[in-house]
Parts: C-alpha cells; sequence; structure tokens
C-alpha cells in the first residue's frame, strides 16, 4: 500500500511524519504547480471551486508515482467541500485509476473514531504506536507554525528581500527530514538560530495585515498567488487567522488540546454573525473583528471563486469595517495564473493603509505634544 | 525651471504628462499602445521632447499603469506605482476636496473614495468587462456609429429603452431585441448609458458612500451620455476634470516629483532612450513543472530585467549581478 494526501500548505509534513512513523509507504505528490492545475481543471466539474481542482490534481500525480491509497479529509455542513472525497472517488473511478480513498470526517462524537480511520491505513500498529505517531506530526506541525511566524516578522523588515525565504525553505526540509522528536528539536533550534541571523531593519515603520477567509485558500500559497510572499515584500507584517497546528486540532481532534483556535474567532463573530454559516464563514467574521481589536492596519480576506460560506462572509464584512473602522479587502482566486492584477489591487491597498497609518501617527504627535503644552489643537484628520 | 513626466501605459492607451513645478499640465500625449508598450512609450517620448519649453530639465520621471514596470525600466522611473494611487493622487490635487473619484478607462474600471484627501476605500471591476470603456466601443461598432458622437447623440433621447446591463452578451441580445422592436437609435444609446452606469454602480460601486463632490475620469468620461446617466442616476452632479483623460500620467508625474524630492536626484535615462534600440523577449523556463514565461527585456549590449518567474531564480540573478558590480 502506498499512501497519498493532498496538499494543503505544510501539511505534507506533518501528515508524512504520522504515517512513516508508523511504517506506511508514502507518496507524497509534487508541489502543486501548472501542471497540477491543468490535469486538476481537467477533469474537475467545471463550477467545483477551486480546492476540489487543485486535490485532483495532486491524486493524479500521486498516481502517477505508485500511490494507490488516498488519504482525504471530510467535512459538514453546508459546504461544498464535505461532498468532495466522493465525487472525487468517483471521478477518479470513471479515469481508470484505481485507487481506495480513506475519508477522515471530523469526529463527530468521540476521537476515536479519527482513531479507527487511521487504522484502516495503518494495519496492524499497537494504538500506542499510534498515538505516540500522531504526536510526532503534531509537533512538527507546530515547529512548522513557529518557522513560518518568525518569517512573518523577518519579511518586512530584512535588508535584502528573499534572504528569509531562502532560509524558510531550508528550514521546512529540515524539519521534514528529521526522523525523531530530538532531531526535530535540533532542526528548530537551527533555523531559529539561521533567521534571527538574518539583518532586519527594526526600527522600519510596517503596516500589518490580518489574513482570514477559507481555510485551503488561505493555507496553500500556489492557490493564494502567494499573497503573504507578495505583502511582504510591499513591507506588511501578516499574520493568518488560522495556523496549520490549529485547523488539525479544531477538525481532528476536536479541539482538545488547549491552543488557540477558531473557538475564540467564532465567540467574537456576533452579533454580524450569529450562527454557523458553513465552512468558515464565522471565523472569517470573527476574526475580522479580533484584527481590529488587536489595531491590525487592514484585514483581507481571500476565498476561492464561487465559495458560499466566503459570499456570507463577504457581504457582512463592510458592516464590520464601518462599525470598528478597519480597511478591509477581498480576494477573489480562481484558476487564473496571471497575478498582475492582483498584485495592482494589494498594492493600492497597501498604500491605502500606509497613508492612512502616516496620518494617524503624524495626528498623535502633534496631539501629544500639545497636550504637554495644555494648548487645545484642532488636529487634520 | 524643472518638470516631471508621467507615463501611464495602459492596455488601450499610453499618455504621457509633462507637468511642471506647480502641478500645472504643461502638455499632455494619448496614444494607441496597440500591443507594443515599449514602441508606444518611445514614440510617446520622441514627441514630448519637441515640445519641452525652452529651459524645463526633466527632474523625474514616474510611470504607472499595466504596463509600469516594463516603460519604468525602459525610462529610468524614480517611480512606478499602481494606477488605483496615481489617480486618487491626481485627483485630489487637481480637484482638491473630492471624496469620490468615479473612473472608467478601456479594461477596467474602479471606483475611489476620499476621505480628507487620503484613499479610504477602492474597488476596481473583477472578471466582468460590461461595465467598460471597451464595451460602449464593441456596441458602438455594431450600431456603425463613431465612439465620439455616441454621447451626443444619447442626449437627444426622449424615452431610454431598457437594456440589461449585467453582462454584455445579455446587452448586445437585448440590444438586437429593441431595434428590431423599431426603437431609435438616440433612446438606444441613451439606454446603453443606462445599463453601463447600472452594472458599473452594482458592481464597482456597490455597498460604496458615494459623496459630493464627485469626479468622473478615464477616457469613458469623453461621453457625455454617461455622465448624465450617472447624475441621473446618483442625484448628484458630477465633474469631469479638464486632464480627466490622462489623470493617471498625472498622479505619475506627481508621485514621481515626490519620490526625487525624498532622494535627490533622478534616475530618468533621458530622452535618448527614444532612440535605443530594446528587445523584449520570452522563454519557457524547464526547471519545473511551473513552466514560467518569463520575460527579458534587452537593450543593445545588457538585460536589463527579467521577470514573471516564480521562484525568483530568473530575476533574482540580475538583481545579484548588480550588487557584485
Amino acid at each position: 500500500m502506498k499512501v497519498t494526501f493532498p496538499h494543503m500548505g505544510n501539511m505534507y509534513i506533518c501528515l508524512k511524519a504520522v504515517l512513516t512513523s508508523l511504517g506506511v509507504e508514502v507518496v507524497v505528490p509534487p508541489m502543486p504547480s501548472k501542471k497540477t492545475l491543468t490535469l486538476g481543471t481537467q477533469h474537475s466539474p467545471e463550477f467545483a471551486c477551486l480546492p476540489l481542482k487543485i486535490n485532483m490534481g495532486n491524486f493524479i500525480e500521486a498516481y502517477e508515482m505508485g500511490a494507490d491509497t488516498i488519504l482525504m479529509a471530510g467535512g459538514v455542513g453546508p459546504c461544498r467541500f464535505g461532498y468532495y472525497a466522493q465525487v472525487q472517488r468517483e471521478i477518479l473511478e470513471d479515469m481508470g485509476l484505481k485507487m481506495k480513498m480513506v475519508v477522515l470526517e471530523p469526529p463527530q462524537k468521540h476521537i476515536s473514531e479519527l482513531l479507527i480511520k487511521i487504522r484502516e491505513v495503518t494495519g496492524s500498529s499497537s494504538w500506542i504506536d499510534v498515538v505516540r505517531a500522531i504526536r510526532f506530526g503534531w509537533h512538527k506541525a507546530r515547529a512548522v507554525d513557529e518557522v513560518e511566524d518568525v518569517l512573518h516578522r523577518i519579511r518586512p523588515r530584512e535588508y535584502e528581500p528573499g534572504r528569509a525565504d531562502v532560509v524558510y525553505k531550508k528550514a521546512l526540509k529540515w524539519i521534514d527530514d528529521a526522523h525523531d522528536r530530538n532531531e526535530l528539536k535540533d532542526a528548530i533550534s537551527k533555523a531559529r538560530q539561521e533567521l534571527d541571523a538574518i539583518p532586519v531593519d527594526n526600527g522600519r515603520e510596517v503596516v500589518r495585515i490580518g489574513i482570514v477567509g477559507e481555510i485551503y485558500v488561505m493555507l496553500e500559497p500556489f492557490v493564494n498567488l502567494e499573497v503573504e510572499k507578495q505583502l511582504g515584500r510591499l513591507g506588511v507584517e501578516v499574520e493568518r487567522s488560522i495556523y496549520l497546528s490549529e485547523w488539525i486540532n479544531d477538525h481532528l481532534f476536536m479541539g482538545l488540546l488547549k491552543i488557540k483556535g477558531s473557538k475564540e474567532a467564532r465567540k467574537h463573530a456576533p452579533p454580524y454573525v450569529n450562527h454557523f454559516v458553513g465552512g468558515h464563514g464565522q471565523e472569517t467574521i470573527g476574526s475580522t473583528v479580533l484584527f481590529a481589536n488587536r489595531n491590525y492596519d487592514g484585514v483581507i480576506q481571500v476565498q476561492p471563486f464561487t465559495c458560499m460560506p466566503e459570499i456570507v462572509a463577504e457581504s457582512i464584512i463592510p458592516t464590520v469595517s464601518r462599525d470598528l473602522g478597519i480597511p478591509t479587502f477581498c480576494l477573489i482566486v480562481d484558476e487564473h495564473s496571471g497575478d498582475a492584477g492582483v498584485l495592482t489591487r494589494l498594492e493600492a491597498f497597501v498604500d491605502l493603509l500606509a497613508r492612512k497609518k502616516e496620518k494617524n501617527t503624524v495626528k498623535n504627535t502633534v496631539l501629544q505634544s500639545s497636550e504637554k503644552k495644555g494648548e487645545q489643537v484642532c488636529a487634520d484628520i | 525651471m524643472c518638470g516631471y513626466l508621467g507615463i501611464d501605459v495602459g492596455s488601450v492607451s499610453t499618455n504621457i504628462v509633462l507637468l511642471d513645478e506647480d502641478e500645472r499640465v504643461c502638455d499632455s500625449l494619448y496614444i494607441r499602445t496597440q500591443g507594443q508598450p515599449i514602441n508606444a512609450v518611445q514614440k510617446g517620448l520622441e514627441y514630448i521632447r519637441e515640445r519641452i519649453p525652452e529651459g524645463m530639465k526633466i527632474e523625474g520621471v514616474g510611470t504607472t499603469g499595466s504596463g509600469r514596470h516594463l516603460a519604468g525600466i525602459i525610462v529610468g522611473a524614480d517611480s512606478v506605482k499602481n494606477e488605483i494611487t496615481s489617480h486618487a493622487i491626481a485627483a485630489s490635487s487637481l480637484v482638491p476636496g473630492v471624496q469620490t473619484v468615479l473612473e472608467i478607462g478601456g479594461q477596467d474600471s474602479k471606483i475611489i473614495i476620499l476621505r480628507n484627501g487620503v484613499v479610504a476605500d477602492f474597488a476596481m471591476n473583477t472578471v466582468c468587462a460590461a461595465g467598460t470603456g471597451s464595451f460602449l466601443d464593441q456596441q458602438a461598432a455594431r450600431l456603425n456609429i463613431p465612439i465620439e458622437e455616441f454621447g451626443d447623440i444619447a442626449l437627444k433621447a426622449g424615452n431610454p429603452v431598457r437594456i440589461a446591463g449585467r453582462c454584455s452578451v445579455f446587452a448586445e441580445s437585448d440590444m438586437i431585441h429593441k431595434q428590431q422592436m423599431g426603437h431609435n437609435l438616440p433612446d438606444i444609446l441613451a439606454g446603453l448609458c443606462d445599463a453601463l452606469v447600472r452594472n458599473y454602480l452594482n458592481n464597482v460601486g456597490k455597498g460604496k458612500e458615494i459623496l459630493e463632490p464627485v469626479i468622473f475620469q478615464g477616457g469613458v468620461a469623453a461621453n457625455i451620455g454617461i455622465k448624465q446617466a450617472f447624475e441621473k442616476a446618483l442625484g448628484v452632479e458630477v465633474i469631469i476634470p479638464e486632464h480627466y483623460d490622462v489623470m493617471g500620467a498625472v498622479g505619475a508625474a506627481i508621485l514621481a516629483r515626490d519620490a526625487v524630492r525624498k532622494t535627490g536626484t533622478t534616475s530618468f535615462r533621458g530622452f535618448e532612450v527614444a532612440e535605443e534600440m530594446f528587445e523584449a523577449a520570452s522563454f519557457e523556463c524547464k526547471d519545473c513543472p511551473n513552466l514560467c514565461e518569463v520575460i527579458e527585456i534587452r537593450d543593445r549590449k545588457n538585460i536589463l530585467a527579467r521577470w514573471n518567474d516564480k521562484c525568483g531564480k530568473w530575476s533574482n540573478a540580475i538583481a545579484e549581478k548588480k550588487k557584485i558590480s
């Protein structure tokens, strides 16, 4: 049995760790590329959203590399994603590609539901081994998130644009190559050292943008046209509303681990969205509120074209923006690979935020200096 | 006396503006890009060179529009900025106090909301060209009238017909239907204007607070019928600034001036670039399945720039060479 899975950002690192430490042979599909997209769109229904198409491309490319079993996530609620595993299974069957599809549905009642599914792939391993393997994968996810967090901070501040990205790529490789907890610890400290060695300008005034929206588009750089990197180059520090480890905890571990997760975001969605609208619609609104409360300069919502939950959120975001005074921007992605139009809009949005910030800083300093003198001042906003 | 050049390389037209120190437009030029941005820029520079007032020295040059990176490399631009920022800067400097900018060009349309002289919000058309100039161009061609007369004929309408504006395909079949029914030309043209404005306000202007003063710029602002349709739909006066068709270039020139004030010198390569040979070539990089189509600009001796590679291997190779030399 050769097991494969769809790509979603850096998730392959964590899944590969779990499966290989249980002795399962793993085929990691090639990183999504134009070829993946071409294969995927060719064999998918036209009206489906981009995640389904990229997944299909991943599966076909993995099949070419000898994979025969697919580990795919399921889902519940009004988002179409929950049905994608079944649609993909049928498409593969119609194409004559013999692959077994194991669907990991989010556990409804107890985490054992998940473990049973995982054992379908891992076979005879003991429960202790399975749990140990999952923990190892979990630690890798945390390591990846930690490196990414540092990367987001360095990108807008580095003197030589692009250096942090080179180190980041190497760091992912070290984390991926670690065979046990000790090697992983070494990889993390090595990554941290190299990242810290990058010369940065800490005095630089940077714009801070929060990224919210649909999880797959947020996590997969090929799909979101590398929005984080582009923003970093424009001098923006980004933070995503959700990171890989948080998603794993929320969706597969039933939020059992006590880390920041989507619960917090959902809590802040009312009064704008009072109930579940499918996918991450509610979290998108809640996270926008959270970013505004934390004085972020702006929020960018990303979504795949035709995504219902995010369309609901998109129509509510302007109200949040007006109420809390935080500028927002919506980026919708589909098959297009020309990123010039996207870059133009991102640049204009960043300009808007930077100028607003500049004016506010001037105003604040004027106010501060006049407060000292005890004069009344009419600041021009 | 010093002057600043602004160059806006758009999909349909390339505009060049010469600005003096007091932000007055000394000269402006509007040429068709015709898919050859390098040529258009060179032609424009040659033309402007002849008409520079005596004693004026070019102290800075800025580019904008979808061809801004290419143009920026060729002329040696001091600032390379997106068209939204450029349009906003031009509008707020030529019409002080403006709060809303409606802009409709050949292939894109945007709305910019300014408050207290700063961009507060903006939107740009996404997947659809129904609310842009090319839509009008197409329908005018179908009706066999020159686009320049479009607006004046539309003003003669007594009873504008209703035409579906959401999609240019729907609009066309709707229009043919109305023609066959026997409606007269002015009524149909006015209907088209209404349809375009409706589509623009529903699509681009969705949810935006449109406050006075409202200005309307971009190539389509030449069409008086559209101006009237906007005034009817919004219920406010719509101002068309004097240089409505070259506002992007004006903004680019202003941004160039600001950039030069910060750096102290201009990187303008001089009007000689109008005669230089530039060659743009592209090749497909086969090192990974992304198969990036890398674009390369060279003059007689050197490679000036490369871009469009996802991994940065080709574009960085040049940057690194610069560092060494």
